[in-house]
């Protein structure tokens, strides 16, 4: 079942995720709200790997070596910095943010065929609130965009 | 003659439920002058608080010699605080002394120091720096911080300069501070600002609940109309959520002194015992409200016992906290900046709004919200949008009400800054900061000492890539930075108009000259603009009125047809009676006492003010995602799980910090430190520690001791108050600077609350959040007697013969007039 391979792929991703909102937050620590809110949300993301773990121990996640085990998206290991790095990397963060959300996404499609409610469950409410950390880089990238890209220097 | 520094609320006049507030006539005269001296009683309203008292200010030889509060204003039925009576005029004042004196010419720096000048050159220089700017940068280089201070006029003036004129969207106030989250949590709530409540529902309710609102000193007069009723022979119960022992502790039924930074949590909790206890009006909640599903899940883990370990209060009294919200038939809320400045601020205030949408308790008499405002004119600051906001409440992302906009001011739509979510004040010294904001304009606010880590706001201001214009009535610890400096005429030197908490609009006539040069900010706004020639698509000049009246008149048709509807005022009809409640048009033309008692709520996607935001991060929601949700008229229903603080106390800071205000002071004092009867009530700083700090530290009343927290340090005096342990309170009015010149000069040691305070703000509000930090508390030495902080107050002593009690002093003569004459009715009000 490439199901396992999904479930670790996307166990990695939320990693990735959480790191790159703390480098993200420790980075741009000069914007007070960027490090606040990163800081939760990379705690969020270390609550969505917890709400995976049952999955992951029900229907195994030994690696398949296949195409599923290349992760596409960079982990954020270095914030870049001024006012065009942070809008950069929120970037970063946005790409894989949608990752992450389209794959819990696509469990759901799986918990519905293997009529696994716990899955349903945990995929529903993960894909909502990965959704909603987008909606958060979206928001905060527009807000930044017309000074960094006009007139910042 | 009553000494309404000792008696700061004055004679109790009880009543009963349903019965209107009998009338108390308070008048505040100079010593030496008689009611024969006064030559003429011109109408205003105090500016003092977010209450906006109705009162008529006494002229004598052209000076401001006393004031009286309107029988007839249906606000304060005769009534005036301490800072009103003696503050409003007092604080106007303008005798010599070394320093502290007003502004009565412009000041332009000359090799680093400022010197007085003409009108003429300091506005030529402004505007040099602005053009040039605007030609090399663009609109973006330019930010505006302007205030609750001004009058509404000169804030839709500002607004339209800004926001149509240059075209930035670098604009906010210091309503920012005081009241961003009571219009965030409307927004949210009921897809629009506007206040849902209004003071008569003080008369009418039986059951009070203050959420983080030290009314008995913030709005003196609304509490004496609260303590009307509990003295009165149908005592509503009352609740009150503080961690300090405030006058409302002390006459609450329940006080719920919970940990500073935990009112998610508390608030989860009560919604929490409201659903599983059956108190829920299931018809208005399936008829008026969608998210009743993800609420109910969200606080389901907020048990009472939960609520109660992480508050740190017992659980009984969360239960019965809810019980009396639960049961009662009307219950009235009040929020303040016990949650407006305190972490999860919105979501907490939207719990509030919450509870009260799951009991449908909501534009009815009694039962009914009043999510406050901490300042005079905040209300025209968001309404006129001279903060972040789009002015008549319209939505920034809505192309539909810009285009409004545009028409209205015949200009491009694409002038008007949309396009992307207006700069709230923190950015706006972020990006002064990075130095990307080239021009910063700060009218009647004093961010040197009022914003979070003080000590970096300097820095800013002090850069010399910023260019600052300081327009106020006095120079103050903001002035010493300003490239430029305009002196301002304040109240009674400048007609206009504002609106209060519950939406009363008030006419405030001038009633002397300004002294010297100082002119109205209005005028001020009004000459930059013409000398920087905007002009509308048509040609004629932008903003194209010139007269107060004139601007009002322009601001009720941008308020056509919007919830703020002024199209039924005019200056005329403000004359002489009472304040009048928008809305206020051909529907209603006596004005509005409460709104959404039909439970319709403007939420629907072409009347909403907001799309709405995530509680947790501030995410934005789309037009597209909230047409999918389609509220049409139904209130949003939004909750939030409980997160930690970003700075819990450690073993480093063991202790919790938070700011507040005490009852003779406003804002940093600029007014109410010239009143001699106020300034030597709380002449200057203190810190207040709970007895139980005090003792294992080693500290007695009035010690000098060192607060310390990662930003910062100060030093004063400690009193000894009864607090809730682990929590030190600072009051915020005290900056480097004296406004007294009887004031001994303070030590080098800094002592303005905010050198400790963490640059952070609520993701939704923006509003920065001075209500919790940690900090520690050493030990410096014993001081030269008690701290001089008041005895009346939250700030009372534990031991109350340690300390001689505040009284009053001479100087200004103080009369009460009970029940003169019939109270006012208030417009479409039933009260018998």
């Amino acid at each position: 079942m490439n199901l396992t391979a999904v479930l670790t792929l996307l166990d990695q991703a939320e990693q990735d995720l959480a790191t790159g909102f703390r480098t993200a937050a420790e980075g741009h620590a000069e914007e007070p709200d960027i490090h606040d809110i990163c800081h939760n949300l990379a705690a969020q993301c270390e609550g969505r790997r917890v709400a995976l773990a049952p999955l992951r121990e029900r229907y195994g996640s030994t690696d398949t070596g296949g195409a599923a085990d290349r992760l596409g998206t960079r982990v954020l290991s270095e914030a870049r910095p001024g006012p065009l790095g942070l809008l950069r990397d929120l970037q970063d963060l946005y790409v894989q943010a949608a990752f992450a959300e389209l794959t819990w996404d696509l469990l759901q499609q799986a918990g519905a065929a293997l009529h696994d409610r716990d899955m349903l469950a945990v995929s529903q409410r993960c894909a909502r609130e990965a959704s909603i950390q987008q909606g958060w880089l979206r928001t905060r990238s527009k807000q930044a965009a017309p000074q960094t890209l006009v007139l910042a220097r | 003659m009553v000494d309404r520094i000792a008696d700061i609320w004055g004679t109790r006049t009880p009543h009963a439920k349903g019965t209107r507030w009998p009338v108390r006539v308070d008048t505040a005269l100079a010593e030496g002058v008689s009611e024969g001296d006064v030559e003429k009683w011109v109408q205003s309203a105090c500016t003092l608080c977010s209450n906006g008292c109705g009162c008529d200010i006494a002229v004598a030889d052209g000076r401001m010699v006393g004031v009286r509060g309107r029988a007839v204003d249906t606000v304060n039925h005769g009534r005036l605080g301490p800072k009103g009576l003696f503050g409003s005029w007092q604080g106007m004042g303008r005798r010599r002394q070394n320093r502290g004196d007003r502004l009565t010419r412009p000041l332009i720096r000359e090799g680093g120091t400022l010197v007085e000048t003409d009108w003429g050159t300091a506005m030529t220089r402004i505007v040099d720096r602005s053009r040039t700017l605007l030609e090399e940068r663009g609109p973006l280089s330019h930010g505006f911080y302007t205030s609750g201070q001004l009058f509404l006029e000169e804030y839709y003036t500002l607004a339209v300069i800004g926001k149509a004129g240059i075209g930035t969207p670098h604009m906010d106030g210091n309503t920012r501070l005081c009241t961003a989250t009571s219009a965030a949590a409307m927004k949210e709530s009921f897809g629009s600002d506007g206040q849902p409540g209004s003071y008569e529902d003080i008369d009418w309710c039986e059951a009070m609940f203050l959420w983080g609102h030290n009314m008995a000193e913030t709005q003196t007069v609304l509490w004496m109309r609260v303590l009307d009723r509990l003295h009165g022979p149908d005592r509503p119960a009352l609740v009150c959520v503080d961690p300090r022992r405030t006058a409302v502790a002390r006459e609450a039924d329940v006080h719920l002194a919970l940990r500073n930074g935990t009112n998610q949590a508390l608030v989860n909790g009560i919604l929490r015992e409201i659903v599983h206890r059956g108190w829920v009006d299931e018809d208005y909640v399936a008829a008026h409200t969608c998210g009743l599903e993800d609420l109910v899940a969200t606080v389901e883990p907020w048990t009472p016992e939960r609520t109660a370990e992480v508050c740190d209060v017992p659980a009984d009294d969360v239960r019965r906290a809810a019980e009396i919200f639960g049961t009662s038939d009307r219950v009235l809320s009040t929020v303040l900046e016990g949650f407006y400045q305190s972490h999860q601020a919105t979501a907490a205030a939207c719990g509030v709004n919450n509870l009260h949408l799951l009991r449908g308790m909501i534009g009815k008499p009694g039962g009914g919200i009043l999510q406050m405002n901490g300042q005079p004119t905040a209300q025209n600051t968001r309404e006129c949008g001279a903060d972040g906001d789009m002015p008549a409440f319209r939505n920034w992302d809505n192309p539909r009400h810009i285009a409004e906009l545009a028409r209205l001011w015949d200009v491009d739509p694409l002038k008007i800054p949309s396009w992307s979510p207006p700069t709230h004040a923190m950015q706006i010294f972020r990006y002064a900061e990075q130095g990307s904001i080239g021009l910063l304009w700060i009218s009647a606010t004093n961010p040197a000492v009022s914003m979070p880590d003080s000590g970096r706001i300097r820095r800013i201001l002090a850069s010399d890539e910023l260019f600052v214009v300081v327009q106020d009535l006095y120079e103050n610890e903001t002035t010493e930075f300003a490239d430029v400096v305009l002196p301002a005429a304040g109240w009674g030197e400048k007609q206009g108009t504002f609106t209060n908490v519950n939406r009363t609009v008030h006419l405030s006539e001038k009633a002397v000259d300004p002294p010297g040069e100082a002119r109205s900010d209005l005028d001020i706004f009004l000459d930059y603009a013409r000398r920087m020639d905007f002009r509308d698509r048509s040609g004629r000049p932008l903003p194209p009125w010139s007269t107060p009246e004139e601007a009002f008149d322009a601001w009720r048709d941008c308020t056509r047809g919007r919830l703020c509807d002024y199209t039924g005022l005019s200056y005329d009809q403000l004359r002489g009676g009472s304040g009048v409640p928008w809305p206020c048009n051909d529907e209603a033309p006596d004005g509005t006492v409460r709104l959404y008692s039909d439970g319709v709520f403007p939420t629907a996607s072409e009347a909403a003010e907001t799309y709405g935001h995530d509680l947790l991060t501030g995410a934005a929601v789309s037009a597209a995602d909230y047409a999918a949700l389609a509220p049409d008229g139904r209130a949003l229903l939004k909750g939030a799980d409980y997160v930690p603080s970003p700075e819990e106390p450690d073993d480093e800071y063991p202790l919790r910090y938070t700011t507040g205000r005490t009852v003779y002071q406003f804002h940093t004092r600029t007014r109410t430190g010239r009143a001699p009867q106020l300034q030597a009530a709380a002449p200057t700083m203190w810190i207040e520690l709970a007895a139980e700090d005090a003792h294992s530290l080693g500290v007695s009343e009035g010690d000098r001791v060192r607060v310390v927290s990662r930003r910062g340090h100060i030093v004063a005096a400690a009193r000894i108050a009864g607090g809730r342990p682990g929590v030190v309170f600072a009051p915020f009015h005290y900056g480097a600077r004296g406004p007294d010149a009887d004031q001994p000069p303070s030590s080098d040691e800094p002592t303005a609350a905010n050198e400790l305070t963490r640059t952070q703000w609520d993701p939704v509000s923006k509003q920065p959040l001075f209500k919790f930090a940690a900090v520690r508390v050493e030990r410096l030495g014993s001081g030269d007697g008690p701290a001089p902080a008041p005895t009346t107050t939250a700030s009372a002593p534990v031991d109350p013969a340690a300390v001689p009690p505040t009284r009053g002093r001479g100087g200004v003569v103080v009369r009460e007039d009970i029940a003169p004459v019939e109270p006012p009715k208030a417009a479409s009000e039933e009260l018998s």
